[in-house]
């Protein structure tokens, strides 16, 4: 199996500044290998470092000690140093980050907002938004909200509008960070598929999953968090 | 495709003092084809100062600010000679004021405004310049009925996108903002903002982005410098310093904004 | 009919040669010298008071000190004509303080003087032609700033010079301007032709004399060298256009020359003479005859001194 993720002694501390120099431990010396084809969820209570580690892998957080490594077409680049324009690079090709929060430009078409990672690795606008509108079809968003802001929507139609949004390029590195956290049966369902099938192609996938039900339908493995938890003096 | 390239600018320990008095120092970075950077702090940081150094217009007290030309030539922009910065300004380059009065010339119609860089490189013919002119208007989202119109009868938004249509219309590959948005209502910002961003998307244009407003450098930077008092305390990708800032200042920063 | 008056008129000795004193005629001849080796550029100098006030020609009146000699024969027009209040004011002032000849035929002045016209009759390369040029900056309709217009200059910067003309055709769907037309100067600077109709902008391209511009409040010489190319500017697809005339000249015929329009009276009556006096009483003595030549009322006028 090809490994896709690398996760190499890796430690994080947040340092409060505003309040007084205040230091959070969240874990250390934490070692993780994620493969193609793979579906690791994270577990562990609160405050274990579940979402941090996600945010880390995608370069969102500062990653302080450790690297993270992520096949970025045949090269091997380290989320934790790498140059700003690298990392946008390989958010671009290789790595979907889907959260419950969508984050957008207010104005723009939710067909455009999901299009746009096709967009932005040289699908042509026609097909791009082809694709866009069959993904939001499965995930009934209602053909009459396509041309409007997601920004007014419900918070159900939100998180599906982001999950079009992280799925619609087949990246091989996905981080779903609770994806289906407010979805009702039939749109956890759909979502479900969707976890499937990127596995099916080969997709290294590290998952948030509250839910004990969609944990097991997709996950391959568990990774316990707990474990790296920095133990208190 | 962003770093592919070699760098379109690049600052070495850039510093301007005011006398004695810092406006910035040892600002350093590298600018890539395609990509947005954003330069935020507090009025007084410096961010300012910085842009006009890196723009030209302040002469560096010490370092150098070295661009690559569309001829592909380095050149450093406070050593070349007056004609060659003139092109370089109107061709490669575009600057983008908060007031659009200090872009725009006002006393000639919102055409003439959008033409004039053309007649300046040379463009001769009053037909093609006029059809470029609707042609960016309408890019920017300007009725192309009010082209003959002075740009005193826009609004504060459509002179805003007047200044864009004027200082893209050559093509230019790097453009300068300084605070785009200050002055105008929120709703009117939104509406600039994503302009601003398909038109750097889609002509793949570089950008120095300086403001205190850090919902725009969300949505438009790739990365940023935090400055103060004069100095960059943090840099880095954006959504990282804006949402897991390191520095004490980034962080009061951060913490200082509503969360929207 | 009265004919070219040649007068020799009697210098008071009171005064310097041509009122100004030595120096500062050097002076002047040193800026008219550097206008010339600069075709179209605007050489600053000392600019006196003169015993007039501005906007009567202390530039031209200046420049025409500078250059003028005990054997020259002096014309002034003033909007083509030689009687003018203006025109002859000047004339007097120079017969006053240089007993020069004067005349006011074209042809046999060695020095013209003018404001806002070219005469209609070639000029000769032993002829000098003086502008009188309020303001000498074609750049300062767009740009205030004088430091800016000079850098404008110095880099050929002159896309701001189509920014008006662009303006023209936007408003009016033709080039309006219609005086002070901007031209171009032995391929390098842009320049004010001074207040003159465009209609006269061909007669300054490749023009055998000499043509020197003062602008007295603004401190400015430039000058034309003979034979120097003189292009008016434009826009491929709204080239450069001479103004026409339906009319022909009431007096002498001519359809070619600059016509003014001449208000007869209260009822809507007028016509069109020609601007340059000189030029049509030339055409009459000539036995050219237009349509109103016969008519009385101006044939009285005409006749006054």
């Amino acid at each position: 199996m090809t490994t896709m993720l690398k996760i190499e002694q890796v430690a994080k501390t947040f340092t409060l500044h505003v309040q007084g120099g205040v230091e959070i431990s969240v874990f250390q010396g934490l070692d993780l290998t994620v493969d193609a084809g793979e579906c690791v969820v994270l577990s562990g209570g609160s405050g274990v470092g579940k979402s941090t580690l996600m945010r880390m892998i995608d370069a969102n957080y500062v990653c302080p000690s450790g690297r993270i490594l992520v096949r970025h077409d045949e090269d091997w680049v380290d989320m934790a140093s790498a140059h700003p324009h690298q990392i946008i690079e390989v958010r671009r090709r290789t790595i979907a980050y889907v959260s419950q929060f969508l984050r957008v430009v207010p104005r723009v078409a939710t067909l455009d907002i999901v299009s746009e990672p096709l967009r932005a690795v040289g699908v042509d606008a026609e097909e791009a938004r082809a694709r866009a509108a069959g993904l939001l079809q499965r995930l009934r968003i209602p053909e009459s909200l396509w041309s409007l802001s997601p920004i007014t929507f419900s918070g159900g139609e939100q998180q599906r509008v982001n999950i079009a949004r992280g799925f619609i390029l087949g990246r091989p590195v996905m981080l779903l960070d609770e994806p289906t956290a407010s979805l009702d049966a039939a749109n956890r369902e759909v979502v479900l598929d969707l976890i499937r099938e990127a596995r099916n192609r080969g997709a290294a996938i590290v998952g948030i999953f509250h839910d004990a039900d969609i944990r097991d339908a997709v996950s391959t493995r568990a990774f316990e968090m707990a474990h790296y938890a920095r133990q208190a003096a | 495709m962003i770093g592919a390239a070699q760098p379109i600018l690049q600052a070495d320990d850039v510093a301007h003092y005011y006398g004695r008095h810092r406006g910035c120092e040892h600002v350093s970075f590298d600018l890539f084809p395609g990509e947005v950077m954003g330069v935020v702090g507090e009025s007084g940081s410096g961010k300012s100062t910085l842009l006009s150094t890196l723009y030209g217009r302040l002469t560096p007290t010490a370092g150098r600010v070295t661009c690559r030309t569309r001829t592909d030539e380095s050149v450093d922009i406070h050593t070349i000679s007056e004609p060659e910065r003139r092109l370089l300004m109107r061709v490669d380059w575009a600057f983008v004021h908060q007031n659009p009065r200090d872009g725009l010339r006002m006393n000639v119609s919102a055409g003439a405004n959008v033409g004039e860089r053309l007649m300046a490189v040379g463009e001769r013919h009053y037909g093609d310049i006029r059809s470029k002119a609707i042609d960016w208007l309408e890019r920017v989202e300007v009725d192309a009925e009010r082209i003959d119109d002075l740009p005193a009868t826009y609004s504060g938004g459509m002179q805003q996108r007047l200044q864009i249509a004027r200082n893209l219309v050559t093509g230019p590959r790097l453009i300068f903002m300084d605070e785009p948005t200050g002055g105008l209502d929120v709703s009117v910002q939104a509406r600039l903002l994503d302009l601003l961003r398909g038109l750097v998307t889609d002509l793949g244009l570089s950008a120095i982005v300086v403001t205190h407003d850090l919902a725009v450098v969300r949505l438009l930077a790739h990365r940023l410098l935090v400055m103060r008092k004069g100095r960059v305390v943090e840099s880095g990708l954006t959504d990282q310093v804006l949402d897991d800032p390191q520095h004490p200042y980034s962080q009061l920063l951060v913490s200082s904004i509503l969360r929207t | 009919m009265s004919q070219p008056s040649e007068t020799q008129g009697a210098w008071d000795p009171s005064y310097n040669f041509a009122f100004l004193d030595e120096q500062t005629k050097r002076m002047i001849r040193r800026a008219i010298l550097k206008a010339v080796a600069i075709p179209g550029y605007q050489a600053p100098f000392a600019s006196r008071e003169m015993p007039m006030p501005y906007g009567w020609g202390t530039g031209g009146i200046q420049v025409t000190a500078g250059v003028i000699g005990p054997d020259d024969v002096l014309k002034v027009i003033d909007q083509g004509s030689d009687d003018t209040t203006n025109a002859i004011s000047i004339r007097k002032f120079f017969v006053r303080t240089t007993g020069v000849r004067t005349t006011e035929s074209t042809g046999d002045a060695s020095i013209i003087q003018t404001r806002h016209r070219i005469p209609e009759s070639p000029l000769r390369e032993d002829q000098i032609l003086v502008y009188q040029v309020p303001i000498p900056e074609p750049l300062r309709f767009l740009e205030p700033r004088e430091t800016e217009t000079r850098q404008m200059h110095a880099l050929e910067d002159y896309g701001l010079m189509h920014v008006k003309l662009y303006e023209d055709i936007a408003r009016h769907g033709h080039i309006a301007t219609s005086y002070a037309y901007p031209v171009k100067v032995a391929g390098r600077y842009v320049m004010d032709p001074s207040p003159t109709p465009k209609f006269d902008n061909p007669k300054m391209d490749r023009c055998p004399a000499l043509q020197l511009f003062g602008a007295g409040r603004e401190k400015r010489i430039y000058a034309i060298p003979p034979y120097t190319e003189v292009k008016s500017l434009d826009f491929d697809d709204y080239p450069f256009e001479l103004p026409t005339w339906d009319a022909a000249c009431a007096l002498c015929g001519d359809t070619h020359s600059f016509l003014d329009e001449v208000i007869l009276d209260d009822a809507g009556g007028r016509m069109f003479v020609c601007s340059d006096t000189d030029h049509c009483r030339e055409r009459r003595a000539n036995g050219h005859v237009g349509p109103a030549a016969a008519a009385a009322p101006f044939e009285t006028m005409s006749a006054a001194p």
